[in-house]
């Protein structure tokens, strides 16, 4: 029998575990990259020069999706287990994160 | 929500077979009723289709906890479950609790769950003698709320169902038994809260939990043994950094 499981929590569960196992797929590949700035600057130039292409400019939007989700979720995570609070406080706290974010977010935008 | 027209017929999928005989599925038309549960559904085969088909259920009426099964994936009180809210179709899934072993067809073996419950030291431990007077307990106390939060469990083994973590780790003490060693840390007539989170902090204990949430989406009492747990993990913590609170 299928096992339904598609609720909010077990949701915010899989998607840490997930962004958590790319992020570590991806990062030391990221810092293989970073790397060819001290070893070989011209194969690091010729490599940069895929960040034009579109796809890669979507994988990008990915990264900083994973990276974002994986924070949140991890907050999400130290707050749930560290701080005793009832549902109506948790309702705040996700506001105000999300008020800030969008504050800031736009702030950034705004500066670059 | 679909409702099931007067004079139809549902298509029933049924899990058979023990720890004896391999599993299988027998599938049955069952006639559709107003306001029909599916632990009515259930009642129905066994007693016009085929009368070798095992069950559990006592109360009918969600307060003794022992009709439950996993419907359409869902672990529910099949007594408590109207058909109309779990109609896929007009089809219906119905199987033995996960997790646990089955004894025949629908009927799970519960003694892993309440062996748990034991382990996880969900006991009282007196402060007083039956000769002494009772100790007065303050119902607004922050620590007597906390407790009160769950001691509504009926031992129906949804949650334990529900969990992933369990499935995963057969040790795995569990929300039930977890939120049960909750309640005791936090009433003030228990006298060995060390006890508690010595059960509740070894191998199978409540640092295993990934808080996936399914015991506390899926509780039909409404109950939330995800924050109980979590309440142990601070609790544990506290006592290793050498405080209590």
């Amino acid at each position: 029998m299928k096992v339904a499981r598609a609720h909010p929590l077990w949701l915010a569960y899989i998607l840490h575990r997930v962004s958590g196992i790319a992020l570590a797929l991806f990062l030391p590949l990221h810092f293989w990259v970073l790397s060819l700035a001290l070893t070989d600057a011209a194969r690091l130039d010729s490599f940069l020069t895929l960040t034009e292409m579109p796809l890669v400019k979507l994988a990008e939007f990915g990264l900083v999706f994973l990276l974002a989700v994986h924070l949140f979720g991890g907050l999400r995570l130290l707050a749930m287990e560290w701080l005793p609070w009832t549902a109506p406080q948790k309702t705040w706290a996700a506001a105000a994160v999300a008020g800030s974010l969008f504050v800031s977010g736009t702030f950034f935008l705004q500066a670059i | 929500m679909h409702v099931a027209e007067h004079g139809s017929v549902m298509n029933v999928t049924v899990q058979r077979g023990s720890a004896d005989t391999p599993t299988r599925t027998e599938t049955f038309d069952v006639p559709a009723y107003d306001n029909q549960t599916v632990l009515d559904v259930v009642s129905w085969i066994q007693q016009n289709a085929d009368p070798t088909l095992t069950y559990r259920f006592a109360c009918r009426v969600g307060m003794c906890g022992s009709c439950a099964m996993m419907v359409n994936g869902v672990p529910r009180w099949t007594c408590r479950t109207h058909v109309s809210k779990v109609l896929d179709g007009n089809k219906i899934n119905i199987a033995p609790l996960r997790n646990l072993p089955v004894i025949k067809d629908l009927a799970a073996d519960m003694d892993p769950f309440f062996d748990k419950w034991v382990a996880a030291e969900g006991k009282h431990h007196p402060t007083r003698t039956r000769e002494e007077e009772i100790a007065p307990v303050d119902p607004q106390a922050e620590e007597r709320q906390a407790a009160s939060a769950g001691i509504e469990c009926i031992n129906c083994s949804i949650c334990y169902s529900a969990c992933d973590t369990v499935t995963g780790n057969p040790d795995y003490l569990g929300p039930a038994a977890l939120q049960r060693a909750w309640t005791l840390y936090n009433d003030a007539k228990d006298a060995d809260r060390d006890a508690i989170l010595d059960a509740v902090s070894g191998k199978g204990g409540c640092h295993n939990c990934h808080s996936m949430g399914s015991c506390t989406a899926y509780c039909p009492n409404e109950l939330d043994p995800l924050s109980a747990i979590a309440g142990l993990k601070r609790a544990t913590t506290r006592r290793f950094f050498g405080r209590r609170g």
